[in-house]
């Protein structure tokens, strides 16, 4: 068992495939990480000792926000876009892409599952 | 890409130079401008901008976060206000049956 920042107990890979299931650190954080805590990167999650586990915490700790630091963080960006009424916050109120991507088609990332329009006669032929 | 940080915020020199003379004088009165590209600098907080959207002259009242952005960001040049309902279309389409 090997709990970093909060709820993430990923036993049974290697570390640094393991820490990339905590929110906010990637591949290439989960390997600075194990350079910085000088740990070999093969190693197994249940193959660490608790000065290892303990490191790791550590570096985690002091330099990267995490989890639900992380998630306030973004959701604060989001709130302040859009009580500022802007045209980024205006769209992430409509729930529309914001980064001027087409919406014409697709965009289905942000809008949601396609909804058909009741109603909308299909084009017959002949 | 972000704009380099070497040659400084961009702003138009002519709203510059407004903002200054309603500031220095004191009034408060909508600065009416056609310049949407240009960065709100921190000299313009509590300024109101009358930002030109292409039909209209939109009121914006600078506040201390808003310093950064652009003025344009601030007033919208499109208007969508959503599609007709499905139902309504059919209504519509039956009243025009009954007229022929």
């Amino acid at each position: 068992m090997a709990r970093i920042s909060g709820v993430n107990i990923p036993t049974n890979k290697k570390i640094n495939i393991a820490l990339t299931y905590i929110f906010g650190i990637g591949p290439t954080r989960a390997s600075n990480i194990c350079v910085k805590a000088s740990i070999d990167q093969s190693k197994r999650v249940n193959q660490l000792n608790e000065d290892e586990v303990t490191k790791i915490r550590e570096i985690i700790e002091s330099n990267y926000a995490v989890e639900g630091d992380l998630r306030r963080e973004i959701s604060m960006n989001i709130k302040r876009l859009t009580d500022l009424g802007c045209y980024r916050g205006l769209r992430h109120r409509k729930r529309l892409p914001v980064r001027g991507q087409r919406t014409h088609t697709n965009a289905r990332t942000r809008k949601g599952k396609a909804v058909a329009i009741a109603g909308k006669k299909k084009v017959t032929k002949g | 890409m972000a704009r380099s940080v070497w040659k400084g915020p961009f702003v138009d020199m002519t709203l510059i130079k407004k903002a200054q003379k309603v500031s220095d004088s004191g009034r408060k009165e909508v600065i009416k401008t056609w310049s949407r590209r240009s960065t709100i600098l921190p000299q313009f907080v509590g300024l109101t901008f009358g930002v030109y959207n292409g039909t209209k002259f939109i009121p914006v009242s600078v506040s201390e976060n808003m310093v950064g952005h652009k003025l344009g960001e601030f007033s919208p040049t499109r208007i969508f206000k959503g599609h007709t309902t499905a139902d309504k279309k059919i209504v519509t389409k039956n009243v025009g049956l009954k007229n022929e």
